[in-house]
């Protein structure tokens, strides 16, 4: 700790922070631009400067950029010195002269940084009344509207996309008063962190534009903190609602896992709540809408009769308990297919497992080596891939802790580190969207994967001498040189890191899974402390819902019930069954059984077999909690009412305590095992200022008297929730230090998301009172070694069958997951089903990308893209999504398939094409593509 | 590196010479990606500017991403990235020759040719650029046209460089080439 001066006043600070950092952790206020707390200083703007003093002598002062200088111990500083704030007007003033007079129809205003700042920095006249520069805007996508002519050029933007989150489409351009940030022509943006701009940029330069279609201001948004269901990671968001609709979603800062980013599946996925794909009544099975009375005796007379209970891992905690309740846990299936539910066993048993640490996101970012094992954390848990890209500059960390450079001298630790990275492993199938910063990749098929992987196990641990022997001669994809070499690289940086890191994921394959828990444990007898291993299972509440469910309790086996006739009834709980198990499996046991019960908030074919199928609500609709690949157990709160006609799932089921989620809460921590610290999520009433609720809507909130004149003028009562700490008010405590119910930042004099350090303990750190989730699982137990078995991993091909390729399946960040691919920005990004081969493979076959290729033995037809990463035995398969384009059950395909070129025929009417897609390695012929 | 898998620009291909000349700076540094300034030079000396296609033939030699690329293209002045006339006139119209009447000049050309900054000659001759300083001020009003130097410039010259090459009523220097 170190003690500055801040015009007259002592602090107690961190000497290893800027003095911009430590004002504003001591609540100060100081403007600044281009400083962000994970992107470090540049002293870019000049906005932040302040005056220091050399000793209590000294009346003059110097003027210094405070994002620049170290809070060094006994330091005199002024913000409100004369000259200081002289200089800070003046340099606001020059960057806002070609800024436009547009604040009323910007989509920034009222939660605008420049706005925030200008008034800060007392720049109330604006003196230039010559010409403004303006700027031609491009077409960025479906996601980022462009308005080039509010730039202030403080280079956030680029230093976010580009430094922070690789992306390579995005550069400054020109120079001086011209300076343009954009792509080189018009098109979509690629990164799959691109949202992140709307909120990194201080002013409208990069808006959301499915916001800015259905327009809101920030105060007339109804909030509340919730948890994105995009994937298992659980990043923290806040959904925004006005008249009924889901509006946005912005990333809600929490320090342990999502920090200040989102991905775009998550911030734009979100939007499909609104779609016509809902289910808003209840239907028999001649598709007839029923009264919610109606249907609740229907639903009476099944659970009468008794049924069986299939949960969902897409379903809240809550939900799936209720059914498991409802049902007896005896009846209580899995609703995860078959390789995911094994793969889910496993992990559950690693998360007990005291020889692992399961590592948050900040952890990831600090880890100085990394091995990633089959699974594209990219396209399956994106902001896993965020924080690996950052791994890899722990090394630029380190080199300048010993050459004594503080860690936020942005350009002075690049300019030292030059190419030195930390070393990133990749063991993937094909290409990846990390690739460009790993230090090493193979690529090749699952089985080489495998026992490559086994390999760095076997090395590892340093007993048998003959690894080489378990690395075959003939691998497709690389060869046993490459492979050796690619297994001795990996040992060399694992054995010399500090804080390695394993990741697999059961996308991956519970085999390879188990390889990567045999690698984190050899790590950990190593070194002598717990390995960070972390799996990441597919879906936000995977975990959630595999902790109920007996491990016998299999999909396959429900199904086999309901075929077998040994149960007539069965209660589906949002899940959508043909993504889960073979079609014919599916249908036959649908068939078979005499009542179908669906409750779904989307409209999906299993609800169309249903011979009841009830509405419930989506994820901004209920308050809930899901459980993430930590087992950290986070509670999401309820953003808007219920439409009318839908109930959360629990409360259809009506179990006893369901109506109270308190209550259903505490019952499941009583009854359920591991979820004893469950009710730790809930906020503490005690924490309630005076007794008041927290309110969903801001103190400016406007318009609440009207915004129904059009149903009838009469003043209606607010809408009253008895069970939540919250209320559908303006009402209540407004919340200055309690951060643990805090879903939109806002202090006096930031009205933009930068307030959020008006609540953090230390800039970037943690939120004062923060509620972080709760873990659920303790580790204690050493879980059974399971040796894998390399001849059930799928694309291992006999290489005597000529013309056989092992069917790999690839995953895409839009369209791999079932609910945000019905979003609207997001059916823009998405693209037909295809497979990737090899350039030898499709010159075999005569084909390049675009064309159609047949799977042998079936009608199947899909789009060929053609990827120099491919290994050449494999048939790299994404299987689409049946919310548009063309898509195919993935589990209906034989693990080996061969492929024919298919007679020339015009796609589908539904085809979408593949000129949304996005990969590194694809080829496909010049002439196709100018003819295009 | 290409990522989008149909892209809606399309590239040329770089002439054996341009290759060569790429190839022979690619010698000089310790990465292809350090390349991209003097391969930007080097095809506009062949090509008179760098075109859209130019662009996308140099990112993908040097595997270099386009914006990138067109960040640097973009920050030069003298990278043209439209057409420009056969000759390009950099005219100072700094301070030095503002004293020594480069307005009147100026007007000389636009009489002549009919352009103004930023403009191509009807016949595709002249492209008119201003700059700030050609470092000769004791000779001002000066100004560039291609690579030749032209000191103390007057209307009459102006008409002579109109006119044709080869005039001897102003004062011709050769200078070397751009470095």
């Amino acid at each position: 700790m170190a003690k500055i001066t801040v015009d007259g006043l002592s602090y107690e600070v961190n000497p290893d922070n800027n003095l911009l950092q430590e004002c504003l952790s001591q609540g100060l206020d100081l403007p600044y631009f281009c400083w962000h707390p994970c992107m470090g200083s540049v002293g870019a703007c000049r906005q932040c400067a302040v005056k220091t003093y050399r000793d209590a002598e000294d009346k003059n002062g110097t003027l210094v950029m405070a994002c620049m200088t170290p809070a060094s111990d006994g330091a005199i500083v002024s913000i409100e010195d004369e000259q200081a704030s002289a200089f800070r007007a003046g340099v606001i003033e020059s960057l806002m002269t070609s800024h436009p007079h547009d604040c009323p129809v910007c989509e920034e205003g009222g939660e605008c940084h420049l706005q925030d700042m200008t008034q800060m920095s007392g720049h109330n006249y604006r003196r230039y009344d010559k010409l403004k520069v303006t700027h031609r805007n491009q077409d960025l996508g479906p996601f980022l509207n462009h308005e080039m002519n509010r730039c202030i050029t403080c280079y956030r933007c680029v230093r976010f996309y580009d430094d922070y989150a690789g992306g390579t489409d995005l550069a400054a351009q020109a120079s001086h008063h011209h300076t343009y940030f954009g792509r080189f022509e018009d098109g979509t943006l690629e990164s799959e962190f691109s949202g992140n701009l709307a909120e990194v940029c201080p002013t409208g330069v990069f808006t959301d534009k499915p916001f800015s279609e259905h327009y809101t201001r920030k105060w007339d948004l109804q909030v509340a903190p919730s948890v994105c269901t995009g994937c298992a990671v659980g990043c923290n968001t806040t959904p925004g609602e006005r008249y009924g609709s889901l509006r946005r979603v912005v990333n809600r800062y929490n320090s342990e896992i999502n920090g200040y980013f989102l991905c775009d599946r998550g911030r734009f996925g979100a939007h499909y709540v609104n779609t016509d794909n809902r289910l808003r009544s209840a239907k028999d099975a001649a598709g007839m809408t029923l009264s919610t009375e109606e249907a609740e005796e229907k639903l009476a007379a099944v659970c009468a009769q008794g049924a069986i209970g299939i949960g969902s891992p897409r379903a809240s905690v809550e939900a799936n308990f209720a059914l498991r309740c409802l049902v007896g846990e005896d009846n209580y299936y899995s609703g995860e297919s078959a390789q995911n539910h094994e793969a889910l066993q496993w992990l559950l048993s690693c998360l007990e497992d005291e020889a692992f640490s399961c590592p948050t996101i900040k952890e990831m970012e600090g880890a100085d080596a990394v091995l990633v094992l089959g699974e594209d954390v990219t396209n399956t848990a994106p902001r896993v891939a965020l924080a690996l890209r950052q791994s890899v500059r722990s090394e630029a960390t380190r080199l300048a802790a010993k050459a004594r450079i503080p860690s936020w001298q942005d350009a002075a630790v690049r300019e030292l580190a030059q190419e030195a990275q930390s070393p990133l492993a990749l063991f993937s199938t094909g290409a990846t969207r990390l690739d460009d910063v790993a230090s090493t990749t193979l690529n090749a098929d699952p089985a080489s994967l495998l026992a490559a992987a086994k390999a760095v196990d076997v090395r590892l641990a340093g007993g048998s001498p003959d690894y080489d022997a378990l690395i075959p001669e003939a691998s497709s994809g690389a060869s046993k040189g490459e492979t050796m070499q690619a297994v001795e690289s990996v040992c060399a940086a694992l054995i010399a890191a500090q804080e390695p890191l394993i990741v697999c994921g059961s996308h991956a394959g519970v085999e390879l899974m188990r390889v990567a828990a045999s690698i984190a444990r050899t790590l950990s007898a190593l070194k002598s402390a717990p390995c960070a291993l972390a799996l990441l299972p597919a879906e936000d509440n995977s975990v959630g819902h595999a902790m109920l469910v007996r491990p016998q309790n299999t999909l396959a086996a429900a199904l086999t019930k309901l075929s077998d006739g040994a149960a007539s009834a069965v209660i589906i709980i949002e899940n959508d069954l043909t993504r889960r198990a073979p079609s014919a499996a599916v249908t036959a046991a649908l068939q078979a059984a005499e009542q179908v019960v669906v409750v779904d908030h989307l409209n999906t074919a299993t609800t169309r077999a249903a011979t009841l199928a009830l509405p419930s609500t989506s994820f901004n609709e209920y308050e809930s909690s899901r459980v993430n690949y930590e087992g950290r157990a986070q509670l999401s709160f309820q953003v808007s009412q219920y439409p009318s006609g839908t109930k959360p799932v629990e409360h259809w089921l009506g179990v006893d305590g369901a109506l109270h989620s308190a209550s259903l809460i505490a019952r499941c921590s009583a009854e359920a095992a591991g979820f004893a610290s469950l009710p730790k999520i809930l906020p503490d009433a005690l924490t309630r200022v005076a007794g008041l609720k927290v309110p969903r809507q801001s103190h400016r909130y406007s318009g609440r008297t009207a915004m129904n004149a059009n149903v009838a003028v009469n003043e209606g009562k607010q809408a009253v929730d008895e069970n939540s700490v919250m209320a559908f008010s303006m009402e209540g405590a407004l919340l200055q230090q309690d951060a643990s119910v805090l879903a939109s930042p806002w202090a006096p004099r930031w009205s933009s998301n930068q307030s959020i350090t008006k609540f953090q303990a230390e800039v970037g750190g943690e939120l004062k009172q923060e509620q972080k989730g709760v873990h659920l699982l303790t580790r204690s137990v050493q879980s059974a070694v399971v040796e894998p078995d390399s001849h059930v991993v799928s694309g291992a091909t006999d290489p005597a069958t000529k013309g056989e390729l092992g069917v790999h399946f690839v995953q895409q960040i839009f369209g791999s997951d079932e609910l945000s691919a019905h979003s609207p920005a997001i059916r823009e990004r998405l693209c037909d089903a295809y497979v990737a081969l090899s350039p030898p493979q499709a010159a075999s076959l005569g084909a390049t990308t675009g064309d159609r290729l047949v799977i042998s033995g079936t009608t199947t037809e899909l789009s060929l893209v053609v990827r120099t990463q491919t290994p050449d035995t494999v048939a790299m398969i994404y299987p689409g999504t049946s919310a548009a384009g063309e898509s195919i059950n993935a589990l209906d395909l034989p693990h080996r398939i061969t492929l024919t070129r298919a007679p020339d025929q015009e796609a589908g009417a539904a085809s979408l094409g593949l000129a949304a897609l996005i990969v590194g390695d694809a080829v496909f012929s010049h002439a196709r593509a100018a003819e295009e | 590196m290409q990522h989008k898998l149909i892209s809606s620009s399309s590239s040329r291909v770089l002439s054996a010479a341009e290759l060569e000349e790429i190839d022979h700076e690619l010698t000089l540094y310790p990465t292809k990606q350090s390349v991209g300034l003097e391969a930007l030079k080097i095809v506009q000396r062949h090509q008179g500017w760098v075109s859209d296609e130019s662009m996308h033939a140099i990112a993908n030699y040097l595997e270099l991403p386009l914006a990138e690329l067109e960040g640097v293209a973009t920050f030069f002045n003298l990278i043209y990235r439209r057409p420009v006339g056969k000759r390009v006139i950099l005219f100072c119209d700094s301070v030095s020759c503002w004293i020594m009447g480069c307005e009147k000049n100026k007007a000389r050309l636009a009489e002549r040719l009919g352009i103004g900054y930023g403009e191509t000659s009807a016949d595709g001759e002249f492209t008119l650029i201003p700059v700030p300083c050609l470092g000769d001020c004791d000779k001002a009003p000066v100004m560039m046209v291609g690579d030749t130097m032209h000191r103390q410039v007057d209307p009459a010259s102006i008409d002579a460089l109109v006119e044709g090459p080869g005039n001897k009523a102003f004062t011709v220097d050769k200078v070397g080439g751009d470095e």
